[in-house]
């Protein structure tokens, strides 16, 4: 029942899941000694750092798979932004702390239940990854859906901020949940997780959320993104950039 | 008087440098390394309510392992017994673990005093 | 529902509440009757003899190795030289951060991203645990945080040099905590327990920041030529301003005699910028890298490196806030907090509203 995948589509995904945890892992990594009190500065590192763990895994399963001996840095570091299969949602621009808690909200909420699959994955370097970011992402999602109802059930000043920041983040939220026809193969091998079973619980969880929040869910229809397919908006440039100049400076070298 | 902020949870702390300026009450963090070993005192965060204390001092101080429970306490909900190196000078906060910061706030109802 | 329970008000203070017979009897005897005094420490208000014997005692207690609580008797000196010092410290953790978060987003591996990343949180970390030890004294961070910002505190003042390349984070741990190392294994037996307990947690996780630095070094040191050039480039830079950092001569401290005596200050500086040297002259050599000072050699009769006069004038340029990024450093805390209030006051809004714990009825 279970047909082998070819291995250049295991490759893609593990470098898709790869790519979403890297990209969201560096934006959050960007409020280190900024964030608004002492304690949230330890607690986003925390996520932060949880995230460029998980991603470090995927990458290197990624490019293992692949067979072209690239590493997880010759992917992080020497990929073009075109070359990338992260969805637009965690690569836009933190923002404020509203627009980066709803972001991070929204994507944690995603991946606790994908990972919660992929646990059951018939690839078993996927599962393990997966087992133990799903520890991770369980304390990930209590942190944002708290912050929230914080942020959202907060001040006026919060409520409009949160609101704000929903009202940008909604319509990229479904892009989590097409599934094209790598995700189809993968999930037809049992690797790969079935978006359209994740999709109503991760909107239960997210209405509930917001709903208590005192936040108005927007009615836009989907953003136009094709990320897993490389095209992305104009944010992920700037930020490889940033993020590759060292590295791209001493190719070859060892750090 | 500029108000710490404090809900009432925490100290009623010193004048703020700000009106509304507020770094969130002070919280006591106890560890226990593992089943079986007693909580032990692992030192203080800063939360506005329980949930984010909680997560504040898993955070500081259970985020390189070896914690598996945590309680946390508003500081100033722990009375403790008096220092027998306290002095003569009877604080009147004295059952309090820490010093009473130099200018303490009192509640409307007590400005008679 | 009234709160008094946690304000300070005046009580009533019953006969049988003598703190002398709460637990046995203390090796030393503070010999004082029960009176009660409802204001807070205004030590000024006693008589001379009361407070002669009560110093005496507590140097006693001090000279025989005892550590102090927070609730102990204490002069008011130690008590705001000690607010001082560990706010300083706690400030200059802080602060710290900046330079090296700087290189996050740039760290050129996955590796070195996640390596830095957990650091610069350690770095947060331990401010935190100091700055709670120093609220034990009677201050609230608020407080402490508008003292920094207002420019009214003090911070270490190597924070004050920019990094300019990835070797600067190599440098950086393995110069800036190196010294700081050489300082805080000492402060972990200071007289004051809440500091002291803050020092042991900082100097277990402390160990790899060194590391880590020396690492990065280390391997850039033997890397390509360009990576070579970049890792010497960062200590021709970094080696004055490391050896500032452990602070002026001991000549120029005043602080420094009573701070020992307190037993929280353990060494003096120029003990502590000797050693300092002795340590990282073998480890430059070791990596192949040089020190920019050309009087350093190793002096056979004193067993220890000579070294060339630092320039002081710069010092105490940077410490007056002339240093080279002493402005964006306090600019970038200075927004940080100024961007956060909003959030910081919704965490309250939030609590207030939802809290089952009796809220305050004082605004």
């Amino acid at each position: 029942m279970q047909s082998a995948p070819a291995a250049s589509s295991v490759s893609q995904y593990a470098m898709r899941l790869g790519d979403d945890r890297l990209v969201l892992g560096h934006r959050l990594s960007e409020w280190c000694g900024h964030g608004p009190i002492l304690e949230e500065d330890i607690a986003l590192a925390n996520i932060a750092l949880d995230l460029i763990g998980q991603a470090t895994l995927f990458l290197k399963l990624a490019g293992e798979t692949e067979g072209k001996g690239r590493s997880e840095d010759d992917l992080a570091y020497f990929r073009e932004a075109v070359e990338y299969r992260n969805i637009h949602l965690v690569e836009l621009p933190k923002g404020d702390y509203a627009f980066t808690i709803v972001r991070q909200f929204l994507f944690d909420v995603f991946s606790y239940h994908l990972l919660e699959q992929l646990m059951k994955s018939a690839n078993a370097e996927i599962a393990g990854i997966a087992a133990k970011g799903f520890k991770e992402v369980r304390y990930h999602v209590r942190h944002s859906s708290e912050w929230v109802l914080r942020l959202g059930d907060g001040t006026a000043e919060s409520h409009s901020r949160a609101q704000k920041a929903l009202d940008e983040l909604w319509r990229f939220s479904s892009e989590m949940f097409e599934a094209d026809s790598i995700d189809r193969e993968m999930a037809a091998a049992g690797i790969g997780a079935d978006l359209d079973a994740l999709k109503p619980k991760w909107e239960t969880v997210v209405r509930d959320v917001l709903t208590r929040a005192t936040l108005t869910i927007p009615d836009d229809p989907p953003a136009m993104t094709r990320g897993r397919k490389g095209s992305h908006t104009e944010a992920l440039g700037h930020m490889l950039s940033e993020m590759q100049i060292v590295a791209r400076s001493h190719p070859g070298a060892g750090w | 008087m500029a108000s710490s902020a404090s809900v009432g949870v925490g100290y009623e702390t010193s004048e703020s440098p700000d009106k509304g300026e507020t770094q969130w009450p002070l919280w006591e963090v106890f560890t226990q390394k593992d089943g079986g070993a007693p909580h032990e005192h692992a030192g203080s965060v800063h939360a506005p309510d329980a949930e984010i204390a909680l997560q504040n001092a898993r955070d500081v101080y259970g985020r390189r392992g070896g914690v598996v429970s945590l309680w946390v306490v508003p500081s100033n909900f722990i009375t403790a017994s008096p220092s027998d190196q306290a002095g003569p000078f009877f604080d009147p906060g004295a059952e309090k673990i820490y010093r009473h910061p130099q200018f303490y706030k009192i509640p409307r109802g007590l400005k008679g005093f | 529902m009234a709160d008094t329970e946690l304000v300070a008000t005046v009580k009533f203070t019953p006969p049988w509440d003598d703190v002398a017979n709460f637990f046995p009897p203390p090796r030393i005897r503070l010999e004082y009757g029960p009176e009660a005094r409802t204001d807070c420490v205004n030590q000024q208000k006693t008589d001379n003899s009361e407070t002669e014997a009560l110093n005496a005692a507590f140097e006693a207690r001090i000279a025989a190795g005892e550590t102090i609580e927070p609730k102990d008797w204490m002069p008011d000196r130690y008590r705001t030289q000690l607010i001082r010092m560990m706010s300083q410290h706690a400030h200059s953790e802080i602060v710290g951060m900046l330079p090296e978060g700087n290189w996050i987003t740039r760290a050129p591996s996955l590796k070195r991203k996640m390596v830095l990343l957990a650091k610069v949180q350690d770095e947060a970390g331990h401010g935190l645990y100091i700055y709670c030890g120093t609220e034990t004294l009677g201050v609230d961070r608020a407080e402490l945080v508008d003292q920094l910002l207002t420019g009214k505190a003090k911070y270490s003042s190597i924070f004050n040099y920019p990094t300019l390349s990835w070797a600067d984070m190599g440098v950086i741990g393995w110069f800036v905590d190196g010294a700081a190392i050489v300082n805080q294994t000492v402060l972990a037996k200071a007289s004051y327990g809440p500091y002291a307990r803050a020092m042991i947690r900082i100097c277990k996780e402390e160990n790899f920041h060194k590391k880590q630095g020396y690492e990065i070094i280390a391997t850039l040191a033997k890397g390509t030529p360009e990576q070579k050039a970049m890792a010497q480039d960062a200590v021709n830079r970094w080696w004055w301003p490391s050896l500032m950092m452990l602070g002026p001569s001991d000549t120029d401290s005043p602080n420094t005699a009573e701070l020992m005596r307190w037993r929280v200050k353990r060494k003096t500086n120029d003990e502590l910028r000797q050693r300092f040297i002795d340590l990282t002259v073998p480890q430059a050599e070791a990596v192949g890298l040089t020190l920019p000072d050309p009087e350093l050699r190793y002096n056979p009769d004193t067993q220890h490196y000579d070294f060339g006069p630092i320039d002081w004038d710069e010092f105490w340029q940077v410490v007056k806030g002339n240093g080279p990024c002493n402005r964006e450093r306090l600019q970038a805390r200075r927004d940080a907090h100024e961007n956060g209030r909003w959030v910081r006051e919704a965490a309250e809004a939030y609590a207030a509203k939802h809290s089952s714990i009796p809220q305050s009825s004082a605004a």
